[in-house]
């Protein structure tokens, strides 16, 4: 137990420095020597009843792909979620920190934070992380969630020393966020439906894959499709994989179609052309 | 110079005793029992925002009687005790055991060492996957722990109301016949309880992660009634 003046109140992240439990910060840059793994492209997109958020699977060590499979996208709490893309241990970290952060205050208050409370609590997480992100390991996440008390989905992006900037309609984090922001830019407007928006988000992700190596596409191999969840008023539901590998289907033949009506291509080095000249 | 009075160490601890009994004898109790598909704690209080049974963890729930200030420490002291344990280790880590025994060193530290002891009973629950596995620990003001099955009853006139809660409980109750066994036994012969004073809370046996729910006054009525 604290004596009062020495109370860390409701604040976990604060406790743990109490104890001596934070994470040291590397004191020169880790990126140069080591390979760190990252995580790529995240979006949260606004529709009628809430906010999507989608985010590919892989990550990357360098030139690497050292995972096919990892998740991006977490429920925060009941009615929020977090997207994480950066160095992944820093960013894992940071979003059990964050989730652990709400429920315990919810735990030690006996109420739950407010959307904006939340989405200022990760934003001094993230500020409190730049002497690592200085050092190479930039964790930058997104932030969605429904805000009861206003009965809307509202979504809020980062930069790397903390700055929380709202957006009203969509926003993309990681290396293939301009490509993904870029489709959603274009296929947006309002009174979208959960169908729509999924069906876009998908599309920002595919093309995301498309252009940038660290962002990976759906993997038909295996099996592994990007994770989606949305968030409303009846709180944080992940897309079941069915429904999600259903849609990139759809997209997929979609794009397909448009490729074949095309005349058949020559490849380029093939001999006696006039490009062909090597 | 002056000589303090040489005062008998079973003199001092007898005199804290019934100091901190008489203080919590001053609130009232509280009593939780197992039903079917969980763990009912219910507490006679007529805040409805001052509580006396919350959330501890994903299958923790704490309940005090007593000094509120007092055991509210100890419920924050608990909440960080298990959240810290589950963010070091994994969730699964996190028991209640371990916590009772947390609570009955702070308890029993206190009670030997300082000026004034605790006026405070408490409960540390944790529902089971089965019947088997749920565990009822009742701590005292000096740090005795007891290993309760079934049904444990907290505060001042818990003897009483105890013997109540035995004649009508058994095991197999579902949670409308717990809460009629509990809030009955709260209430004595003499008086009847009404929804609007008691505070309730369940653990359920549920294989969401967080098992503890407040049971609000609509509720809490539908039950009674």
């Amino acid at each position: 137990m604290f004596s009062t003046t020495d109370d860390p109140g409701p604040n976990f992240a604060e406790l743990l420095r109490r104890m001596g439990l934070e994470p040291p910060v590397p004191p020169t840059s880790v990126a140069s020597s080591l390979s760190i793994t990252h995580g790529t492209t995240c979006v949260a997109v606004r529709f009628a009843d809430g906010v999507v958020m989608a985010g590919d699977r892989r990550a990357t060590s360098g030139n690497l792909i050292s995972h096919r499979a990892i998740e991006k996208i977490f429920a925060a709490d009941q009615y929020s979620g977090v997207a994480i893309a950066g160095a992944a241990g820093p960013a894992m970290d940071m979003v059990k920190l964050f989730q652990l952060q709400l429920e315990h205050y919810e735990k030690v208050e006996a109420s739950a934070l407010s959307l904006e409370g939340k989405a200022n609590q990760l934003s001094s997480m993230v500020r409190n992380n730049l002497p690592a992100a200085m050092q190479g390991l930039a964790v930058v996440p997104l932030f969605a969630g429904y805000d009861l008390a206003r009965a809307t989905g509202r979504l809020f992006q980062y930069d790397v020393t903390g700055g929380r900037y709202e957006e009203t309609s969509f926003a993309a984090t990681g290396s293939g966020g301009m490509h993904a922001s870029t489709v959603i830019k274009l296929g947006y407007h309002e009174t979208m439906t959960r169908e729509q928006t999924l069906d876009l988000a998908i599309h920002a992700l595919f093309t995301a894959a498309d252009d940038d190596s660290a962002t990976g596409g759906p993997d038909l191999v295996r099996g592994i499709y990007p994770t989606m969840a949305t968030i409303t008023a009846a709180g944080f539901d992940r897309v079941g994989e069915p429904e999600v590998a259903q849609r990139f289907g759809a997209l997929i033949d979609d794009l397909a179609d448009r490729e074949v009506s095309r005349a058949a291509r020559v490849p380029e080095t093939a001999s006696g052309g006039e490009g062909a000249a090597l | 110079m002056s000589m303090p009075f040489y005062v008998a160490p079973e003199q001092v601890m007898k005199d804290r005793a019934d100091y901190a009994r008489k203080g919590i004898a001053r609130g009232r109790s509280l009593a939780a029992v197992v039903y079917d598909e969980g763990i009912l704690i219910c507490a006679e209080n007529p805040s409805s925002t001052l509580r006396k049974v919350s959330e501890i963890y994903d299958r923790i729930a704490f309940a005090g009687v007593g000094k509120y200030n007092e055991f509210d420490q100890l419920r924050i002291a608990g909440v960080r005790a298990a959240d810290l344990k589950g963010y070091a280790y994994s969730r699964e880590d996190v028991d209640a055991r371990s916590l009772a025994n947390q609570y009955a060193t702070i308890l029993g530290q206190i009670f030997t060492h300082e000026m004034k002891p605790m006026e405070v009973e408490i409960l540390v629950a944790e529902v089971g996957r089965t019947r088997a596995g749920d565990q009822l620990f009742h701590i005292l003001y000096d740090g005795t722990v007891m290993d309760e099955d079934g049904t444990t009853v907290l505060g001042g006139e818990a003897e009483a109301i105890r013997t109540r809660l035995q004649e009508s409980w058994t095991d197999q109750l579902d949670l409308a016949g717990a809460m009629h066994a509990a809030v009955s036994a709260l209430a004595g012969p003499d008086r009847t309880l009404t929804a609007a004073e008691i505070e309730a809370a369940v653990l359920e046996r549920t294989d969401l992660r967080r098992a503890f729910r407040r049971i609000e006054e609509p509720e809490r009525a539908a039950l009674l009634a």
